[in-house]
């Protein structure tokens, strides 16, 4: 987080409403560049719909957006230019290969050498062995590694990513962590949307809670922790949760998955030159 | 702009084409349709109908090509109901593309695998006896009459493709489209039909289509049939290019 710099993302006042259905009643809140960013909420909450708004998919009611600088109603164009955005749902073309999928983003990116960056992803995210398959084969966490590689190509600076693991198996979602904590090291924005308070806790700087329209709550972690009484002391006898279980037979140590904050370490942002866009 | 336009358009067109090559099932299963039409009136129907002098599958094929190209449309909102229903329309909305290029993308492929079709239906219907004198000029005023026809089609299936609620309603807008040739001169002669079935037939698009293509394989002269057809396509054009365009600017805010 650089200081002084004005925020990757600016939200201010958003309101959208569906017909007579409010779902943002005013919402609020910054990101700060190189940061990730949860907003937590329950299904219905409107998550979807502030990505949609900063994503240009949506228009707003009322309030202003910005991002990368750009305001999401008046520069649209500039504001496509800056981000990436993974869906719920993922946006995977099933009858194309892994490497046609990454390698039609690159072209309608317009960047050079399409094949060259549509092959350093897939070894990025391990999907080298399955490039030329179509991607209809591919198991649930393979389809959403592609889809989030899909979303680096060019490296944009800002990236949504809404719910990226719902749906998931716990290595599957993993192994999307350790992806979105490795954007966040290259400096990349990340905004996350998750109903899952344990993949916020693992991954996000700050934390935001939208509900009923309106953010409620936002922090770090420690902040939130302040907001209940202090911890008391007890003494529970520790017993393996079941993912504990999954992961001691399936194998993995599950390393992976403590919550590694060094992650992020803003060397990687220095170690990565651009790519051309 | 321009250059943007093309490059995205041509980029989507590849991905599309890819799905066209990759499944030719879609375009084999549109061509079946109006070869089962074909046989069964020509060789069931036929005997019975009189349509004048002159082989009945000559006679028959100008609707059967509109046949071909209405089932064929259908396929062209299925594809684009299921870029809509899967994230990947999103994902090329939030793009620094030209918006436009997604849905052009769709219609040329709509164009190349209509084209395909109508090349697998004339053959089969060669191997029936189909036969025609005409010459070049002739056979290139079917061919753009058939293609004008297609984009219209086309375009009017954009919009069901773009609304559709379910995979059905996408392509359930053919079946009125198949069915007009019937109330049609495509089958029999209208002067068979009772008065009001008749000035309906005389009066819709596939009749006078239908007769222009018949008169230009005929090597007869082509007469008003030929503008009323493409006053027909054109108008039918416009309007379902127009309600397409702001179907697509609403869906995309």
């Amino acid at each position: 987080m650089t200081a002084g710099r004005a925020p990757a993302i600016r939200v201010q006042g958003l309101e959208k409403a569906y017909k007579k259905l409010k779902v943002l009643r005013g919402v609020d809140f910054d990101v700060a560049r190189g940061s990730i960013f949860a907003l937590l909420g329950s299904n219905g909450a409107g998550k979807t719909t502030v990505v949609n708004i900063l994503a240009t998919l949506l228009r707003a009611d009322a309030g202003t957006a910005s991002v990368n600088g750009f305001d999401v109603a008046a520069e649209g164009a500039d504001v496509r230019g800056s981000i990436s955005l993974t869906g719920q749902f993922a946006a995977v073309d099933e009858i194309l290969t892994g490497r046609e999928n990454l390698v039609l983003v690159a072209r309608l990116r317009r960047l050079k050498d399409p094949g060259r960056i549509a092959d350093d992803l897939l070894a990025r995210f391990s999907l080298t062995d399955a490039a030329a398959r179509r991607v209809a084969t591919y198991s649930g966490g393979m389809r959403r590694r592609l889809d989030i590689a899909m979303s680096l190509v060019g490296n944009p600076p800002v990236i949504f990513l809404d719910e990226p693991t719902t749906g998931l198996d716990p290595q599957a979602r993993i192994e999307v962590w350790d992806a979105v904590r490795e954007l966040a090291g290259r400096g990349t924005t990340v905004l996350l949307t998750t109903q899952y308070l344990d993949e916020a806790e693992h991954l996000a700087d700050r934390i935001a809670i939208l509900h009923q329209g309106r953010i409620i709550v936002n922090g770090t972690l420690a902040e939130l922790r302040e907001l209940l009484p202090p911890a008391e002391v007890e003494y529970v006898e520790k017993q393996p949760t079941l993912e504990d279980v999954f992961f001691a037979i399936v194998g993995d140590t599950g390393d992976k998955d403590t919550p590694g904050k060094d992650a992020h370490d803003p060397r990687g942002a220095a170690a990565t030159p651009p790519q051309d866009r | 702009m321009t250059p943007r336009f093309l490059g995205d358009t041509a980029a989507l067109l590849g991905r599309s084409l890819r799905h066209i090559l990759r499944s030719p099932d879609t375009i084999i299963t549109t061509s079946v349709m109006p070869i089962a039409f074909m046989l069964l009136f020509v060789y069931v129907f036929g005997g019975a109908i009189e349509q004048g002098t002159g082989r009945y599958v000559d006679y028959l094929l100008p609707g059967i090509l509109i046949i071909t190209i209405a089932s064929g449309v259908s396929y062209t909102a299925f594809r684009l109901f299921l870029d809509m229903k899967g994230g990947i329309f999103e994902r090329f909305q939030s793009l620094p593309i030209a918006r436009s290029s997604v849905l052009w993308a769709h219609v040329l492929t709509s164009l190349v695998a209509n084209v395909i079709s109508l090349v697998v239906v004339v053959l089969v219907a060669l191997l029936m006896g189909f036969r025609s004198g005409a010459g070049v000029l002739a056979w290139l005023a079917v061919a753009g009459l058939v293609i004008l026809l297609t984009l219209t089609l086309t375009w009017l299936a954009v919009i069901p493709g773009l609304t559709a609620k379910s995979a059905d309603g996408a392509s359930g807008f053919s079946y009125p489209l198949i069915f007009l040739p019937f109330v049609s001169s495509a089958f029999v002669p209208t002067r068979t039909m009772p008065g009001p079935v008749r000035a309906f037939a005389e009066h819709q698009p596939v009749t006078s289509i239908v007769d222009t293509v018949r008169e230009l394989f005929a090597q007869k002269p082509v007469g008003d049939d030929i503008w009323t057809a493409l006053a027909w396509c054109v108008g039918v054009l416009v309007v379902a290019y127009g309600l397409a365009t702001v179907t697509y600017r609403r869906k995309i805010a």
